[in-house]
């Protein structure tokens, strides 16, 4: 059951949130806080307490798993399941969901009830990609995160929101096509040659097929995951949709559904298509490096603040692609505590930026400056969040970095040294950042409200789950490590 | 006493710690007494640790601590442990004792300052992150040090930040060192491929079993490293930002980029000399880089008129030579340098601080002049630093840690007398050139401005003290000809592998001494006949074309930020600026766009309701089917 109850709590909180929209707009926040709140709890309580070996799968192992028939003519069934893998991405999701209730609390806007309503909608799709292993309900939840996620840029986004919106929309639509072809190919294929015909994805491990049909289908999955994590050159939609969104689905967006890109191709691709997978890695690490490289110097490029964070996630990002395909255990951990720790850290980034752009009235870097003595706090927590973005020594950023430096050395060092240029390129913009927007002379006159109390223990609490990543990145390799084992033998 | 080394780099860390999340509402003295405290502590914890390795000294010549684990997976598990030797203990001391002292000194030099309390959170963390890195035990530890004390650095160097141009001087020292960092990361990530431990003395063991010396392997490994070494320690081809770097506050440059910083470069690779002994072409190297490097940074300092600037390529320059002891072997050696040359070069600057305090911010040596009279304390100690720096022969501590250097250079295998003769010959005269000319134009002459901002006790004592370590610490290791003392190498020399060549020379030896030592008084005599005024043959030489062409090319550090900005910077901003525009995603559009019409048609099957996805299913089916056949 623990399954179902982490990916429904925080849609009860949204409905709930919608139905009360009108008796007053505390309970619209207090709703999906609550329950949001008691998912967190209850994920923690089962990496505590769980038994990460309670259910066996083939060479897998959850904490829990959950298996309910639903159109058994086609074989569809929702089969949820958590390891250690989705139980740490789970815990992802839920603290930045709460994070998302928390910076929008003081924030009035219209249908706010609608607003939560699609805010939980958008965290429970995500909360079921990472939790399901059927892959038509895997598509469902896919296509899930899509349409909230599309509605809060057009219903709440800034000036240029409907072509932002829809540029967005198009692009993962048309690349979740591209998937839902190959999920349907391996499903005939697979009912073919077995006769039994079905979209759980331990029943299509395994599949015969030609090496060619293989990899055909794996290319299927990765458009859809290459255009959401993004790859260069399938990124366009990101910087208009990460700008003209609200804040709030900003930071879902880098936060999280990056993530369940990178999630799909370590649950999906990786496990069904092993060796189509390993011939195209020379092609992920281009990928991975243009991304890491281009989306370094265009952060770089950027005067607009939101759009800078958006193309240092790009270049982030790079470096869990170019990881995950070098396959060996070091790079996969690190690629791993990557997302954890780039969806904690650019997700702190935008509410920093948040609070900046609340306070300047803009965010336009070339605007700034100075802030450093004006507003203390505020420009402490976004120098250290910068430093992160670059990876300070400490942080989960630094050591996943290093790990994945190590890891793809191994597999290739060409590439490691390709992609490490990404490290130095990380400083020039960073440091950038922080001149622009803290260091120089003061440019704006007048007086500025630093944080708040609340605002800056929100803050500070982000900046501590990163170091407490990078300095103790333990129990995140102890949960994760059963599963990414299973990737490196083989399917 | 063995159980408080974790204390030492946890204290500036507490210290860091109280200071930037408290320090803005401490009254003044709060925050000076908390930083300047706590590296105190620190350095009365470092001295207790060393007496008793010194009187019982530890199994296996070394303490281990392994405070807790950090990173522990099947193919590679490093944890937060310290390892603390001889080598490590030397530089811990000078970490901890002449960082003291420039706390001390800082309390009172940077009282105006608004930020007081922020320049000693910054100063501690310094002080804990180089620590941090002079006694891990293994490489992953070394370098979360190593980039912390880079970071230190970009915060102090552009201390200041409300001045546009000294953000400039910290970005390029941040980016510039990070190229260097990135190798040396490769260089870890290929030795974790070879022989999947971070753990160092593990991983000699391991090389020196595993790696054939001279194999491809080991050159490319100590290649990279190297590459980090050169970054941090200011060495060809990377030396570029360390004279900008003085834009930080002076007690900065003294500490950070002189005292101890910059050799962590000379620190890795006395770290790793097993691994460097199996790639003698890439140990050669390391002597060429550090004889290079010492002869364009002196050339460089003689054409500064800058204060800092000259001592900023002096720094260059004598880290130079302890690159030249490393190459040559004579791994001791060069540590006794880093030693004798933290003293007096943290005194010379410390000291070029109370001047250009004193000289109302010039720094401008030609516009000073005269203050022999005017800060007698400061001329004197002064003077014992150049001196030393000069290498001045018998009386200065710089006199024994570069004849050391020098006699390994002179046994150096073939090209040995090469570099002996242009590092000991050439290196020693313009070191003392440049470093006379400084005290003549500096001190002596007419006064020009008047002085203001005499420095008080805590700003004096560590002059003082560091002055006696100019002189007197020499006096722990003498050539053998002179006297038998040989207190360094025989604490330190068991750390390293042992230096090639004979340790004592008898007649040439002497001769060498005497040859060096002459150059070094020569040195002294022509900066007074060039600079000393009223004699100056200086202003006669200016007028020639030639003169001032060659002086403006050794001005700005011989080209190489002229050949770095068209090469590396411009084509940078290039890009970005070509990139802007999203050449590539415009790419990807035109070909979205094409593809619109058939997205819309397409996307409206996909209203999320089942039985579109029925349709959809079907459709597949038949997509699936034919593909099947097809493959």
């Amino acid at each position: 059951m623990i399954p179902a109850i982490v990916l429904l709590a925080p849609l009860l909180g949204g409905v709930l949130a919608w139905i009360s929209g009108r008796a007053g707009r505390l309970w619209v926040r207090i709703w999906p806080l609550a329950l949001l709140v008691l998912d967190f709890a209850a994920l923690l309580a089962v990496w505590i307490g769980g038994n990460p070996d309670a259910f066996h799968e083939g060479a897998y192992s959850f904490y829990a798993d959950l298996i309910v028939p639903w159109i058994p003519q086609i074989g569809v069934s929702v089969h949820l399941v958590l390891d250690g893998l989705s139980l740490v991405l789970s815990l992802l999701a839920v603290f930045i969901g709460i994070v998302v209730i928390l910076v929008s609390w003081k924030r009035e806007r219209d249908h706010e009830g609608f607003f939560y309503f699609n805010i939980t909608l958008v965290l429970s799709g995500v909360l079921g990609t990472f939790l399901a292993v059927d892959l038509f309900l895997f598509f469902l939840f896919w296509e899930l995160m899509l349409v909230p996620t599309y509605f809060l840029i057009v219903g709440w986004g800034g000036e240029r929101r409907a072509p932002a919106g829809f540029k967005f929309f198009l692009f993962t639509q048309l690349s979740g096509l591209v998937m839902l072809l190959a999920i349907l190919a391996l499903y005939f294929i697979h009912g073919g040659s077995s006769g039994v015909y079905t979209f759980d994805l331990f029943g299509l491990i395994g599949t015969p097929m030609s090496s060619r049909t293989s990899f055909l289908l794996m290319l299927g999955f990765m458009a859809a995951f290459a255009v959401k994590l993004p790859a260069v050159p399938f990124h366009s939609w990101l910087p208009d949709a990460y700008v003209e969104a609200p804040l709030e689905a900003t930071i879902l967006l880098a936060a999280l559904l990056s993530k369940s890109a990178a999630y799909g191709i370590l649950r999906f691709v990786l496990p069904l298509f092993h060796d189509a997978a390993l011939a195209f890695a020379p092609v992920a690490y281009v990928l991975g490096v243009l991304s890491v490289v281009y989306g370094a110097v265009l952060a770089f490029a950027q005067t607009d603040l939101k759009r800078l964070i958006a193309y240092s996630s790009v270049s982030h990002l790079g470096f869990v692609l170019v990881g995950i395909f070098a396959l060996s255990p070091l790079a996969l951990q690190g690629s791993v505590l990557q997302m954890v720790s780039h969806g904690v850290a650019t997700g702190a980034l935008f509410v920093v930026a948040g609070f900046m752009e609340r306070r300047l009235g803009h965010r336009d870097l070339s605007r700034m400056g100075g802030l450093f003595p004006l507003v203390p706090r505020l420009a402490g927590a976004g120098v250290a969040l910068a430093l992160v973005a670059l990876g300070v020594p400490g942080s989960g950023n630094f050591i996943a970095e290093v790990l994945i430096v190590i890891g793809t050395f191994q597999a290739s060092p060409l590439f490691a040294v390709l992609v490490s240029s990404g490290l130095v390129f990380s400083v020039v913009y960073a440091l950038w950042m922080i001149q622009r927007a803290f260091h120089g002379r003061a440019a704006v006159s007048g007086s500025l409200r630093d944080l708040s109390a609340l605002e800056a223990a929100g803050a500070l609490v982000m900046i501590l789950v990163v170091f407490w990543l990078g300095l103790h990145p333990q129990p995140v390799f102890d949960a994760t490590s059963r599963f990414l084992q299973t990737l490196q033998g083989g399917a | 006493m063995y159980a408080i080394v974790w204390l030492i780099p946890a204290l500036p860390l507490a210290g860091f710690l109280l200071l930037v999340f408290l320090g803005r509402r401490m009254p003044r003295a709060v925050a000076a007494v908390v930083g300047v405290g706590s590296v105190g502590l620190a350095a009365l914890a470092t001295v207790l640790v060393g007496a008793s390795f010194l009187s019982a000294p530890p199994a296996g010549g070394a303490i281990e601590e392994r405070l807790f684990g950090w990173v522990s997976l099947p193919s590679l598990s490093f944890a937060f442990g310290f390892r603390v030797d001889a080598l490590t203990l030397t530089m811990m001391a000078v970490i901890t004792i002449v960082g003291f002292l420039i706390h001390l000194y800082s309390s009172e030099f940077m009282s105006r300052d608004g930020e007081f309390w922020l320049f000693f959170a910054y100063m501690n963390l310094f002080v804990s992150s180089m620590l941090v890195l002079v006694m891990a035990d293994n490489l992953a530890l070394l370098y979360l040090g190593w980039e912390g004390v880079g970071l230190c650095s970009y915060f102090l160097i552009g201390f200041w930040y409300r001045e546009p141009e000294y953000c400039v001087a910290a970005r390029k020292a941040f980016i510039v060192t990070r190229i260097g960092d990135v190798s040396m990361l490769l260089g870890l990530a290929l030795l974790v491929s070879s022989f999947a431990t971070l753990d160092i003395q593990e991983l000699l063991r391991r090389a020196a079993a595993g790696w054939a010396p001279g194999s491809a392997l080991p050159v490319v490994a100590t290649l990279l490293l190297l590459g980090g070494a050169v970054g941090k320690s200011a060495q060809l081809p990377l030396q570029v930002w360390l004279p900008d770097a003085m834009a930080g506050p002076t007690p900065v440059s003294a500490l950070i980029h002189a005292a101890t910083m910059v050799t962590a470069g000379v620190y890795l690779i006395a770290r790793l000399s097993a691994l460097y002994a199996l790639a003698p072409a890439v140990q050669s190297l390391v002597a060429i880089v550090g004889l290079a490097t010492l002869l364009l940074a002196g050339l460089a300092a003689i054409a500064q008129v800058d204060l800092k600037r000259i001592l900023a390529y002096s720094t260059i320059s004598q880290i130079g030579y302890m690159f030249l002891g490393l190459g040559v072997g004579f791994y001791s050696a060069a540590m006794f340098h880093f030693m004798v040359h933290a003293f007096f070069k943290a005194l010379l600057f410390l000291a070029a601080g109370v001047v250009i305090m004193a000289q109302g911010e010039e720094h401008n040596i030609f516009r000073m002049g005269g203050l022999r009279t005017a800060l007698p304390a400061v001329f004197w100690t002064f003077l014992i630093g150049a001196s030393s720096l000069a290498a001045l022969p018998l009386v200065t501590a710089g006199f024994y840690s570069k004849e050391w250097i020098l006699w390994g250079a002179w046994q150096a295998g073939r090209g040995g007398p090469l570099l002996w003769l242009l590092g000991g010959c050439l290196g020693v005269l313009l070191t003392s050139l440049y470093s006379f000319r400084a005290v003549f134009v500096t001190f002596f002459g007419d006064q020009k401005i008047r002085e203001s901002h005499l420095p008080g006790a805590r700003m004096k004592i560590p002059l003082v003290i560091l002055a006696a370590l100019s002189i007197l610490g020499g006096f722990i290791q003498i050539p053998s000809d002179i006297a038998p003392v040989s207190l360094f190498e025989s604490f330190i020399g068991g750390v390293f592998p042992k230096a090639p060549g004979a340790a004592e020379g008898g007649s040439t030896q002497i001769l060498l001494q005497v040859v060096a030592s002459a150059l070094s008084l020569i040195g002294v005599l022509a900066a007074y006949v060039l600079y000393r005024r009223g004699v100056g043959a200086h202003e006669r030489l200016a007028d020639s074309d030639a003169y001032r062409g060659v002086r403006r090319f050794l001005f700005s550090g011989l080209g190489f930020d002229w050949v770095y900005k068209w090469a590396f910077v411009k084509t940078f901003d290039c890009a970005a600026k070509l990139l802007k525009g999203e050449v590539v995603g415009r790419a990807a559009d035109a070909i979205g766009s094409a593809n619109a019409a058939i997205g819309r048609a397409l996307g409206a099957l996909q209203s999320g309701r089942i039985r579109w996805y029925l349709v959809g299913i079907a459709l597949g089916a038949v997509a699936a089917v034919g593909a099947a056949v097809w493959l």
